[in-house]
């Protein structure tokens, strides 16, 4: 939740909503031999744009490197190391854990309550629990719940927004066709 | 005006100044082949392999500054556009390649003659197109003419799929160009006050400064201002292998080529420099050699268009991410006059050692060297043809006994180092330059590989003159065997055609050259043939290309060529 040094840089990246996108990004890194630690990606508020985050270990990539080859993708409209300022980030997981005895129910409802944790399915062998935090504190819930006995797991990886009026948006429109058509395709298509 | 796909392309490509295209037909390419016939202003030249014709699209590009223009079917066509690609894309050569597709309808169903062409073309291109619409076509193709000639120029793909070649789209003359909107691609410019502060610092306190050119000069539209700034800093330049015609050769400042098979007084000086102002260059591993003793001592100024280039594999002090030409106009005001007598005789020495090592002067033997073809050729050919060589021993004797005086003369596959691709890129090369001479200087194995387009040549009459470098061997792998495999020479000796007789088969008028004596003679017929001729040097299988970096090593520590009367 701050710009305190960490080992890990997270890298957003501002990509044109057109087919091949995301290809284009993870074969870089495939290319380049960059090892992610996460990557996910979703639309903004503006239909044809997409953002990409990223997240990589500063002790093995130079984050400057990495965001000067992703820039080079002729789609990458901008591209910001997030980590290097004022920020906040966020990982949600997912997770299903057994709560099949009256003991493991008391313990993970006791660790939810300590934890930003919503439990979203209660049942009565099983309860799928929603947590969303910085990745350590997902991390660190995860270690505290894996004695109980966790069965399934999903985590989206991390998103991270500069804090304040740090923005990082484009004034692109995209092109109109003769037809009156545009590149855009009004659908997830990264 | 509503036209097909094919006919707006064909309309689009004109406009773009495409002169000659290279290509190959097939069926999903067909609707834009048979549109030809409406635009003969658009020459196509009919390849006998669509690598050759990537690889002619690249010599084009090389030879004349501007973007090549390359087409294939689907499916196989395409893939065999790939290694040109990957060529053009390690040497920054603006190539515009147009392949044909399934239709939109098949894509994704593994149709006859259907490959995933953007897919598989990805890493070895700027960037790429699957066009879905006529409508799309005029904006894809101006960005990709855009993209591939400007910052760093690259190879860009368009793949069209049939039914969009004959669908039907209004196609506005007096709309093309159309405003570009590529938000994610912007061309470096100058350098920052402050960058600029800090190189001049570094420059005016340099005693033994070197300056590192590189294809970017030639890019770039530098050449001048390299000059300009060897000479008022008093700064010895040394080559690339691509940066070779940056400066004329025979200038007092330039020292040649570096690197692996570069000139022994370039490589040292790097490593004794207190100052290398590197332009235009990627200090490819090729000319660094280990990474870890390279040019131990000195300050490093990079001057680069691409961001990504700088700090990857040498760490400077200052990182300059600009335009060549543009940064060096903003340095020369600032430049302090300078000269450095006492480094620039130091160089002396060593290119004085070099030179007592130096094979034409003591050679005495029986035998036809590749380094007196090629110095010979030099001779004869006043220094001035356009060479275009191949990738092996002979592409190194070109780059050490063809001094150039011009840009854009000297031709080569550096950064990929593809075999095959000398003689295609000269037939390119001429249709960019009729008026040049243009020489391909290959060896028996790459020639192999594409000399399928002696058909092309034929067809074309392209007075390409092709020279041989023959000694029945992979060269450079028997040396490499020679040096590192204990002369265990496994798949390196090559049974190969009668050259001549081929030759003859495709009407092609050809020489065989065994002894020095009719070297002249050869070259001189060669230059009386108004078409494709053929000459054939049976060269020996044992000469080695000295110096040499093995791959790896300290760049300082090359093995030499002995000097007369010493011992290997």
């Amino acid at each position: 939740m701050s710009a305190q040094p960490t080992k890990k840089h997270i890298i957003a990246a501002l990509v044109e909503n057109k087919p091949g996108v995301l290809n284009r990004v993870v074969s870089l890194f495939r290319r380049r031999n960059f090892n992610v630690d996460s990557l996910t990606v979703g639309r903004t508020h503006k239909p044809h744009i997409s953002r990409i985050t990223l997240v990589i270990d500063a002790a093995r990539l130079n984050p400057r490197q990495m965001a000067a080859n992703l820039y080079k993708l002729v789609n990458v409209v901008d591209v910001k190391v997030v980590s290097e300022e004022l920020h906040v980030e966020r990982d949600l997981a997912l997770i299903k854990v057994r709560t099949d005895d009256t003991e493991s129910y008391n313990s993970v409802t006791e660790l939810c309550e300590r934890y930003p944790t919503r439990i979203i399915d209660m049942g009565s062998k099983v309860a799928i629990v929603e947590i969303t935090a910085r990745a350590e504190l997902v991390e660190e819930f995860i270690d505290k719940l894996k004695p109980i006995g966790i069965i399934e797991l999903v985590r989206t990886g991390v998103v991270a927004m500069g804090r304040g009026t740090r923005i990082q948006d484009t004034e692109y429109e995209p092109v109109v066709y003769e037809n009156g058509q545009n590149a855009v395709i009004e659908r997830f298509s990264v | 005006m509503l036209l097909t796909g094919a006919e707006i392309l064909l309309e689009c490509l004109i406009r773009e100044g495409v002169e000659v295209m290279f290509g190959y037909p097939g069926g999903a390419i067909l609707p834009t082949y048979d549109a030809m016939a409406k635009y003969p202003q658009l020459k196509h030249v009919l390849v006998r392999h669509e690598q050759g014709a990537s690889h002619m699209a690249d010599g084009y590009a090389r030879a004349s500054g501007r973007v090549g223009v390359c087409i294939a079917t689907s499916g196989p066509g395409a893939t065999n556009l790939v290694t040109g690609l990957a060529t053009a894309m390690m040497d920054s050569v603006g190539i515009v390649a147009i392949t044909g597709q399934v239709s939109r309808g098949s894509i994704g169903t593994d149709a006859f003659q259907e490959t995933d062409v953007t897919g598989v073309t990805l890493p070895v291109t700027k960037h790429n197109y699957l066009v879905m619409s006529a409508a799309e076509i005029p904006h894809v193709v101006h960005e990709a003419f855009h993209i591939a000639s400007s910052g760093r120029p690259g190879p860009v793909l368009i793949d069209i799929p049939k039914d969009v070649q004959t669908e039907k789209a209004e196609f506005k003359v007096e709309n093309y160009p159309p405003k570009l909107k590529l938000p994610g691609y912007q061309v470096p410019k100058g350098a920052t006050e402050t960058e600029l502060e800090s190189a001049l610092e570094l420059i005016r306190n340099a005693k033994k400064p070197l300056i590192l050119a590189g294809h970017g000069i030639m890019m770039s539209g530098a050449v001048q201002e390299l000059r300009e700034l060897a000479e008022l800093a008093g700064i010895p330049v040394t080559l690339t292998l691509l940066g070779k015609g940056a400066m004329p050769e025979n200038h007092p400042l330039c020292l040649g080529m570096m690197g692996m098979h570069g000139n022994a007084a370039c490589n040292y000086a790097i490593q004794e420099a207190d100052l290398l102002i590197a332009l235009g260059m990627r200090f490819d591993d090729r000319v660094t050699g280990n990474l870890k003793t390279y040019s131990p001592n000195s300050r490093k100024i990079h001057v680069e268009i691409d961001p990504s280039e700088i700090n990857k594999n040498v760490k400077v002090d200052v990182g300059i991410n600009g335009d060549l030409r543009t940064v060096m106009r903003q340095l020369v005001p600032g430049l302090p006059r300078k000269t450095h007598p006492e480094w620039m005789a130091q160089i002396r020495d060593w290119q004085e050692d070099a030179s007592e090592r130096e094979i034409l002067t003591h050679y005495t033997g029986e035998g036809l060297l590749g380094a007196q073809v090629v110095n010979d050729l030099w001779r004869l050919t006043d220094g001035n043809a356009i060479t275009v060589s191949d990738v092996g021993q002979h592409q190194m004797l070109e780059a050490q006994y063809y001094p150039h005086q011009r840009p854009q003369t000297m031709l080569t596959s550096g950064g990929l180092g593809t075999m095959g691709f000398g003689f295609p890129a000269a037939i390119g090369a001429k249709f960019a330059k009729p008026d040049e001479e243009v020489w391909a200087v290959v060896g028996d194995g790459g020639f192999q590989m594409t000399l399928a387009e002696l058909a092309t040549a034929r067809q074309e009459n392209v007075p390409v003159k092709i020279a041989i470098l023959n000694n029945s061997f992979l060269g450079m792998v028997r040396q490499w065997q020679e040096f590192f495999y204990e002369e265990r020479y496994q798949s390196t000796p090559m049974v190969n055609p009668d050259f001549c007789k081929l030759a003859e088969a495709y009407g092609i008028p050809s020489m065989r050259v065994t002894k020095r004596a009719e070297i002249e003679q050869a070259v001189a017929f060669a230059r009386s043939v108004d078409g494709p001729v053929l000459i054939e040097f049976q060269i020996l299988a044992e000469e080695i290309v000295y110096p040499m970096v093995p791959a790896g090593n300290d760049l300082h520590n090359m093995i030499r060529r002995p000097k007369p009367g010493e011992s290997q």
